[in-house]
C-alpha cells in the first residue's frame, strides 16, 4: 500500500521554505488524506463481501430498530418513544434513555440521499455508518496530530488509526453501534480543544462545545472528555503553563458544554448532577481563581502582591475548607457516592464483580488479557513509549495532553476491554508521532550524508526500510484482523469444512419463524443477550433486553430458568410470556450459549432472590451437566429446555461445547413443549402449556411426575430392585 | 430542476383470479351430449379437470353456442376454465382454442348453477357432431379432514363432486376418472358401477342421464403434496436506460393445508424423515428466464443461505429454501431479485413505440397465487402507456 510510504515523502517538505514546494507538499497531503480515507472506508468491507450487508451482533439491531423508527415516524415521535414491546410489563422510554447521536446522524444521511433521489434502505445506511465515520476520525487523527507534532506525524497516525484493529473490531461494516461515530466525535473534540489551545480562538472553542455536545449525544463515554479535559487543564496550571489561551479552551467548554449537555434527554440534569462532572466544575473554579491571581498579579506591585496573597490564603482556606467539607458529606450521603456503576467499576475495578454481576457478566466488560493487546493495537504498544519521549522533546500544551490522553486511556482500557478502544486513537497519535519523528531523523541524516560518503547512508536507508517494514507488519496484521477476526456478524456464523463453506444460520431462522407463525402480541422470554435481536427481527415483546436498566426484571428471568419447571412456569406465566428462547450450542459446538451462560443467570437471580443459591448448582465449585452434576441443575429449566430429546440426536447425549456426555437423558416436560428447533439446534423455542381444567388430579399427577424426574439416581435403582 | 424530480411513471397492473366479464345469450338448449369422459386428476392441490364432450346437434336450427354448467361452490373456486375443439380422426387431429364466456340462463333451471358458453368457430349444423375438450383447473378446492394434524400425521382431504356431469344437456353416456395421488383412500361414495383400481377411481358409465341430474360424491384420501400458496405477490417490473430489467417479487407465502396442530420436534423431523412431516414442504422451484443475472433471495432481516441457482441457455432454474420447513398454516415471506438483459423483452415496433413483452404471473411452480399486482416502472420521459393483457385485470397509472 502507496499511503504510509508516501507520507514519508511528505515530511521533508515541511522543512524546505521553498513555497512551491510547500504548496506540493500540501497536495501531496490531501490526496493522501484522500487515500486514506478510502482505505479506512474498505479495510471495513470484508464482512459484507464475505457475509452479507447486515447488521451485527446486539446492540446494533437495538439502534437499528431505533432508527428505522425514527424514519418512519419522525423526529418528535422519536423523543416521546415509549416502547412496550420490551421490558414487558415496565416498558421503556426510548427517546429519553438512549443516546441519539448515532440514530440521528444515520437518519440525517438516509433523509440526505432520499431527497437527492438516490434511495437506499434504511439498514444500508446503517451498515455503512461506521466505515464512513472511521474514515472521518482518521481525517480527525490528522488534525489532532498536526496541532500536536506537525503534518508528518498527523499523516502517520491517520494511516495507523485507519488500520488500527482496535478501532476496526468496533466500526466494520454493519456494527452499527454509538462507538462507531462516537470514537469519531472523540478525536474531533480533542483536535478542536488543542486548536483552541493553540490559537486561542473562541471561533473554535464555541466549536470545541458543539462537538463535545455531538460526544455527548452519541456516547455514554462523554465522561472521559469532561475529566480528561479538566486534567490537563490541572496539569498546566500546575506545571506553571496558565495562558489566557488555556483559559479561552477551558471556559467556553464547561458552560456551553454543560448546557448543551444538560439538552441531551439521557444525561439531563446529570450533567450537574452526577460525580462524573464534578472534576470539570472544580477546575473550573481553580482556573477562575488563577485566573484572578494572573490579573491581580499583573496590577500590584510584588510587595502587594505577597500581603494579598497572604489574606487571600488564609481567608480563602477557611472557605474552601467548609465548602468541601458539605460536598463530601452531599456525596457521601448517596450509596454509590454520587457515581453510577459502570464509572464506580472503573475507578475501582473490582466493585463490579463484588457488587454488581449484571455489569460483570457482560464480555467486553471484563479487563483485558495481554494477547489482546498485541491483538488490538499490534505493533503500536511498542512505539507507543518512543511516542511519549518524542511528545516530551519538547514539551508543548498539546503534547502534554497527548501524554494525559494515552496514560488515562492505558489504565481505563485495563480496567475494561471495551475502552480498549479510547486507548487506540491515543496509540495511533503517539505512535504516529513516534513513527514520524523517527523518519525525520533517519531521512534528515540521509540527506545530511548525501554530498558525503554514501557507505553511511546505505546504513540509515537498511534502518528506514526497517522501519517501513514494522509499519507492514502492521498493516498485514490489521488487514487480516478485519478480515478474519472482526467481520463476523455473530448471527450468521459459517464454518470451512472439507465440502466446502457451512452456514449456521439459525438465529434468524428463529427470529423469522418467530415473527410469522406466532401472535403479533406474543411475548417471548429468553435471555436478556437476545432481546434487541428479537425485537427488531422477530418484532414481539421481550420480558428483558441488553438495555439491562432493572436489575430486578432480569434477576425474575434469571431465576426462571434456574428454577425447576413447575416454578418457572408459575413466574412466566405472571408475566404473560408464551414463548420461552433458548440459545443450545451443545449439537454443533457453539460456545456462547445460554448452558455456558447460566451462571450469570444462577448469579444476579440469586442476587434479587434469596431461594436461588449458587452452591446447589456447584459440584466441586463448577458448574457441570455430566453425570456430576446436582439435582438442582439437572431439574432446572436451563437444562431441561436445552436439552430436551437431545438424546436422541446421537443416542449418547454428548455436549460438543462442555465435551461431556449430559447427566440426565431421559426426561420429558410437564409445563413446556417444544414449538420450534432450528436446524442446527443452535434456538430452542418452547410454548407454556395453558393450566389444564382438573386441577385435582393435575396436581397430584404433577406431583409424582417431579418426584420420579428429580433424580435420576432412583431411577437407577429401580432397574437394580424392580420388585421394590 | 426537471432532471433531479424523476418522473417515476408507474403502472400497475392488478389481476384478481377470477374477474370475468359477464354477458348475455339466449339459451341454445339443442344440443345432446352422446359421450362424457372427464378424468379428475387430484395429485396436487391444484385440480385439473379434463372434460371430453361429444356434442351433437339435435336442434332443427345451426347452433355455435355449447353451455356448459357448473356448481357455485365450483365456480368460486375456478382459476381457469379453457375449450379445444377437437377436429380431425385419429391421429390427425388438430385442435382449435375456443372462447369461453360466463353467461345466465334466463329460464329458472331446476337447480342452482353458473353457466358457461363455449363459442363454435364454426355452427354446427343439424345432426352433425363434434368433440370438445374442456379443461378446468380448480383451486383452495381440496378440505383438509381433519383440519389440524400433528406433525407425524399425513394429510387427508375431502374432494366433493357429483358423480353424473352437471350439464343443460341429455346425456347419453358418461364416465368419470378419478386419479389420487396413492392408493391410500380412506372412503369415497360408491355410484354403482364404480370401481377402484390402483390410484384411479372409475365412475359409470352411466347412460342416459337426464339434464341437470346429479348424484354427490365424496373422496377421502391422502395428499401430501406442498399446498404452497402465495398470499400475495407483489412483482415490480423496473425497466431500466441501461439496457437492464430488474424484477423484484415481494412473496408471502403460506401452507394452506391442515393446519399443524402441537409440538414441531426438529429430532423427529430429522431423523424420520418420511414418516413425519411428510405434507410440510422445504423447498421451492423458480424458472426464470434464460440469462438471469444477479439473482438474489433474501427477506428482511437478510440474506436466506439456501438457495441454488442453476443456468443454461434456454433457461434458468432457482431452488429455493424457506428459513424453516413450511407445516400447515405457518408463514413465510421472503423477496425474490433479478435482473434481466433488455432486449430479450423490449421491442420497437415501426410506430415508433416500445412494446414490453413479460410473462403474466408467478415463477414459483405449483404455487397458487391469490393476489398478483404486477408494477411496471417504466423509465424517465415514457409517455401513454398501455397494458395489453389476454385476460380481464384491473390497472390503473400512478404517477
Amino acid at each position: 500500500m502507496a499511503a504510509p510510504e508516501a507520507s514519508t515523502a511528505a515530511v521533508p517538505t515541511l522543512y524546505t521554505n521553498n513555497t512551491l514546494r510547500n504548496a506540493f507538499g500540501g497536495v501531496l497531503s490531501f490526496f493522501i488524506l484522500l487515500l486514506i480515507g478510502v482505505l479506512a472506508f474498505s479495510i471495513r468491507l470484508f464482512s459484507v463481501i464475505k457475509y452479507e450487508s447486515v447488521i451485527h451482533e446486539f446492540d446494533p439491531y437495538f439502534n437499528y430498530r431505533v432508527t428505522q423508527f425514527l424514519t418512519k415516524k419522525g423526529i418528535y415521535e422519536f423523543w416521546n418513544w415509549f416502547d412496550d414491546r420490551t421490558w414487558y410489563p415496565l416498558g421503556r422510554v426510548i427517546g429519553g434513555t438512549v443516546y441519539p447521536g448515532l440514530t440521528l446522524t444515520a437518519g440525517t444521511i438516509w433523509w440526505l440521499l432520499n431527497s437527492l433521489n438516490i434511495p437506499l434502505s434504511v439498514e444500508t445506511v446503517c451498515v455503512f455508518t461506521a466505515p464512513i465515520f472511521s474514515a472521518f476520525a482518521s481525517w480527525a487523527t490528522y488534525l489532532l496530530t498536526k496541532e500536536v507534532k506537525g503534518a508528518g506525524a498527523g499523516l502517520t497516525s491517520a494511516v495507523l488509526l485507519a488500520m488500527v484493529p482496535s478501532y476496526i473490531s468496533r466500526s466494520v461494516a454493519g456494527s452499527y453501534d454509538n462507538e462507531a461515530v462516537a470514537i469519531f466525535a472523540l478525536i474531533f473534540t480533542f483536535y478542536l480543544y488543542l486548536k483552541t489551545l493553540n490559537t486561542g480562538s473562541l471561533f473554535y472553542a464555541t466549536l470545541n462545545s458543539l462537538a463535545y455536545f455531538y460526544m455527548v449525544c452519541s456516547w455514554g463515554g462523554y465522561t472521559f472528555i469532561i475529566n480528561l479535559i479538566p486534567m490537563h487543564v490541572l496539569l498546566c496550571i500546575v506545571t506553571g503553563r496558565y495562558s489566557s489561551r488555556l483559559y479561552i479552551a477551558y471556559a467556553p467548554l464547561v458552560v456551553l458544554g454543560t448546557l448543551l449537555a444538560a439538552l441531551v434527554p439521557v444525561v439531563g440534569f446529570n450533567a450537574v448532577m452526577t460525580s462524573e462532572h464534578f472534576a470539570s466544575f472544580l477546575v473550573f473554579i481553580i482556573i477562575h481563581v488563577v485566573a484572578f491571581v494572573y490579573y491581580i498579579k499583573g496590577i500590584l506591585s510584588p510587595k502587594m502582591f505577597k500581603v494579598a496573597v497572604t489574606l487571600v490564603v488564609t481567608v480563602g482556606l477557611a472557605v474552601c475548607c467548609a465548602v468541601i467539607a458539605v460536598l463530601i458529606a452531599l456525596v457521601a450521603s448517596s450509596p454509590t457516592k454520587g457515581w453510577s456503576g459502570r464509572s464506580l467499576s472503573l475507578l475501582d475495578p473490582t466493585y463490579a464483580s463484588k457488587y454488581i454481576p449484571i455489569i460483570a457478566s457482560v464480555s467486553e466488560h471484563q479487563p483485558p488479557t495481554w494477547p489482546s493487546y498485541f491483538m488490538d493495537i499490534n505493533v503500536l504498544a511498542f512505539l507507543v513509549p518512543a511516542g511519549i519521549i518524542a511528545c516530551f522533546l519538547p514539551l508543548s500544551d498539546a503534547s502534554s495532553f497527548v501524554v494525559l490522553y494515552i496514560a488515562t486511556s492505558v489504565y481505563f482500557s485495563g480496567v475494561m476491554v471495551r475502552l480498549m478502544l479510547v486507548l487506540a486513537p491515543a496509540a495511533c497519535i503517539t505512535s504516529g508521532i513516534a513513527l514520524s519523528e523517527a523518519f525525520d531523523v533517519l531521512t534528515g541524516s540521509i540527506k545530511f550524508q548525501l554530498p558525503g560518503v554514501t557507505s553511511n547512508a546505505e546504513v540509515d536507508a537498511g534502518e528506514t526500510s526497517s522501519d517501513t517494514s514494522e509499519a507492514q507488519t502492521d498493516e498485514v496484521h490489521s488487514v487480516w484482523a478485519a478480515a478474519e477476526a472482526y467481520s463476523a456478524p455473530s448471527i450468521v456464523l459459517t464454518t470451512r469444512s472439507r465440502d466446502g463453506l457451512h452456514v449456521f444460520d439459525d438465529f434468524r431462522e428463529a427470529y423469522a419463524w418467530l415473527s410469522h407463525n406466532t401472535d403479533v402480541n406474543d411475548k417471548v422470554a429468553s435471555w436478556w443477550d437476545y432481546g434487541y435481536q428479537t425485537t427488531a427481527m422477530a418484532n414481539r415483546t421481550v420480558i428483558v433486553d441488553n438495555n439491562t436498566w432493572n436489575n430486578t426484571h432480569i434477576a425474575t428471568v434469571g431465576t426462571a430458568m434456574s428454577s425447576p419447571e413447575r416454578a418457572a412456569w408459575e413466574i412466566f406465566h405472571s408475566l404473560d410470556v408464551k414463548y420461552v428462547l433458548v440459545v443450545f450450542g451443545g449439537l454443533i459446538g457453539y460456545p456462547s450459549d445460554d448452558i455456558n451462560k447460566f451462571l450469570w443467570m444462577v448469579r444476579i437471580g440469586g442476587g434479587v432472590f434469596p431461594h436461588i443459591k449458587e452452591p446447589d448448582y456447584l459440584r466441586d465449585g463448577q458448574y457441570r451437566i455430566d453425570s456430576q452434576a446436582t439435582p438442582t441443575m439437572l431439574n432446572c429449566l436451563m437444562y431441561k429446555l436445552s436439552y430436551y430429546r437431545f438424546v436422541e440426536t446421537d443416542g449418547k447425549a454428548y455436549d460438543r461445547v462442555r465435551r461431556t456426555e449430559i447427566g440426565k437423558k431421559y426426561f420429558k416436560l410437564t409445563h413446556f413443549e417444544e414449538v420450534f428447533t432450528t436446524h442446527h439446534w443452535m434456538v430452542r423455542i418452547y410454548k407454556l402449556k395453558p393450566l389444564k381444567n382438573r386441577i385435582r388430579g393435575k396436581a397430584k399427577k404433577s406431583k409424582s411426575k417431579t418426584s420420579s424426574t428429580s433424580s435420576s439416581k432412583r431411577s437407577g435403582t429401580k432397574k437394580k430392585n424392580p420388585w421394590q | 430542476m426537471e432532471a433531479w424530480i424523476r418522473a417515476r411513471v408507474t403502472l400497475a397492473l392488478t389481476l384478481f383470479a377470477l374477474l370475468f366479464f359477464v354477458s348475455r345469450s339466449s339459451p341454445p338448449l339443442q344440443f345432446v351430449i352422446s359421450n362424457a369422459e372427464r378424468r379428475i386428476d387430484l395429485s396436487s392441490h391444484i385440480i385439473n379437470v379434463h372434460l371430453t364432450l361429444k356434442v351433437e346437434n339435435t336442434g332443427t336450427r345451426p347452433a355455435s353456442e355449447v353451455v356448459l354448467a357448473l356448481t357455485p361452490t365450483e365456480v368460486d373456486h375456478l382459476a381457469m376454465v379453457d375449450a379445444l375443439a377437437i377436429k380431425g380422426k385419429r391421429k390427425k387431429t388438430t385442435s382449435v382454442r375456443l372462447e369461453v364466456k360466463p353467461t345466465e340462463l334466463p329460464d329458472a333451471p331446476p337447480i342452482d348453477a353458473k353457466y358457461f358458453t363455449i363459442y363454435l368457430a364454426d355452427p354446427l349444423n343439424s345432426g352433425e357432431s363434434t368433440t370438445l375438450e374442456v379443461l378446468y383447473v380448480f383451486t383452495h378446492f381440496l378440505e383438509p379432514f381433519p383440519a389440524e394434524i400433528a406433525q407425524s400425521e399425513s394429510q387427508l382431504v375431502f374432494y366433493h363432486d357429483t358423480a353424473l356431469i352437471l350439464s343443460p344437456y341429455h346425456i347419453k353416456q358418461q364416465t368419470t376418472f378419478i386419479k389420487t395421488p396413492s392408493t391410500k383412500v380412506e372412503s369415497f361414495i360408491r355410484v354403482e358401477p364404480t370401481k377402484r383400481v390402483g390410484t384411479e377411481i372409475k365412475y359409470g358409465p352411466y347412460e342416459d342421464c337426464p339434464p341437470y341430474s346429479i348424484s354427490p360424491i365424496h373422496v377421502h384420501f391422502e395428499n401430501n403434496s406442498p399446498f404452497a400458496v402465495v398470499e400475495e405477490l407483489v412483482q415490480e417490473i423496473e425497466i431500466s436506460h441501461w439496457g437492464n430489467i430488474q424484477v423484484t417479487g415481494h412473496y408471502t407465502l403460506v401452507h394452506a393445508g391442515a393446519r399443524h396442530k402441537g409440538v414441531f420436534s426438529r429430532v423427529d423431523y430429522q431423523s424420520r424423515q418420511f414418516s413425519n412431516g411428510a405434507s410440510s414442504f422445504r423447498y421451492l422451484l423458480a424458472r426464470l428466464p434464460a440469462r438471469v443475472h444477479s439473482v438474489y433471495y433474501r427477506d428482511e432481516i437478510g440474506n436466506i443461505s439456501s438457495s441454488h441457482l442453476r443456468t443454461n441457455s434456454l433457461k434458468s432454474e432457482l431452488e429455493i429454501e424457506p428459513r424453516y420447513p413450511l407445516f400447515g398454516g405457518w408463514k413465510a415471506t421472503f423477496v425474490i431479485g433479478y435482473g434481466l438483459p433488455l432486449q430479450d423483452f423490449l421491442f420497437e415496433s415501426s410506430d415508433d413505440k416500445r412494446y414490453l413483452n413479460f410473462t403474466f404471473g408467478c415463477p414459483l411452480i405449483g404455487m397458487v397465487v391469490d393476489k398478483l399486482t404486477i408494477k411496471v416502472v417504466l423509465p424517465e420521459g415514457s409517455t401513454d402507456p398501455s397494458p395489453v393483457v389476454p385476460f380481464p385485470v384491473e390497472h390503473r397509472l400512478e404517477l
